[in-house]
């Protein structure tokens, strides 16, 4: 593509797709922000699975300890 | 009132929510409209203002304050921007009519350039790879100089000049499949 096939193709992009400028959010974003960073500090619902399990192993099966305790 | 500037930069590296919260307040305006540039639809620019938001608390403890926050902020919703486009293209290609709607200029854009011709180049535009779609945004269409946009996608000016010249010359090659003589 040479200099004058690109200098058109720039000129049929910005006719079909005008610059949008600068514009501010239609609604206040920072509830939703504070609710993203709520669903991050909780726990996914299988690592307390696993916990659970972990410890409904170490009950049933105390020998399995020093085990568990060799792989952390 | 650097002092202050930097103090609140600093409180916000050590994970102070109040500062997260001033300097949301400060920057949210510009880091929506940098958003609203590359995604170029106003209710996904809000989610992608979130999302920038929420990564940019998650990294404080990475933050350099004497970098500063708005170049940092700029980084990371561009980021996000592309993750939004990676993540768009898939469904968009399943609806073209709605990317052309959302994308093409109004009518009275450019009177040489028929409304046809707009749509297609729209529809083509949208096709582009995320990467290359982005440079040639913020460079072609929003005419940002080529430092700019190097810096806010953590990349060269060289690479931003040839990721604007490969999305042009995928543009044309787009537009000459639809039957077109760009």
């Amino acid at each position: 593509m040479n200099a004058e096939e690109q200098e058109r193709m720039t000129r049929l992009l910005k006719a079909a797709l005008p610059p949008v400028g600068n514009d501010e959010p239609g609604r206040d974003v920072w509830p939703a922000v504070l609710k993203r960073m709520d669903g991050q500090a909780a726990v996914p619902w299988f690592d307390w699975a696993l916990l659970a399990g972990l410890l409904g192993l170490t009950a049933l099966a105390p020998a399995s300890i020093p085990v568990l305790l060799y792989y952390l | 009132m650097e002092n202050e500037e930097q103090d609140v930069l600093i409180q916000f590296q050590l994970g102070s929510m109040e500062a997260f919260e001033t300097l949301f307040r400060m920057h949210q305006r510009a880091v929506y409209g940098w958003i609203l540039r590359i995604v170029r639809n106003a209710a996904a620019a809000e989610d992608v203002t979130v999302e920038t938001f929420w990564r940019i608390h998650k990294a404080h403890a990475r933050f350099e304050p004497r970098r500063g926050f708005a170049p940092w902020a700029r980084r990371i919703a561009s980021h996000a921007a592309l993750d939004w486009l990676r993540a768009e293209l898939p469904a968009r290609e399943t609806d073209s009519e709605m990317m052309v709607e959302d994308l093409a200029a109004p009518a009275a854009a450019d009177a040489a350039v028929t409304a046809e011709i707009r749509a297609k180049t729209a529809l083509a535009f949208g096709r582009l790879p995320p990467k290359l779609r982005i440079a040639a945004t913020l460079a072609v269409v929003e005419e940002l100089p080529a430092r700019e946009v190097a810096d806010a996608l953590g990349i060269s000016i060289a690479a931003v000049k040839v990721r604007v010249f490969r999305a042009l010359r995928l543009l044309r090659k787009d537009l000459q499949g639809q039957g077109m003589r760009p």
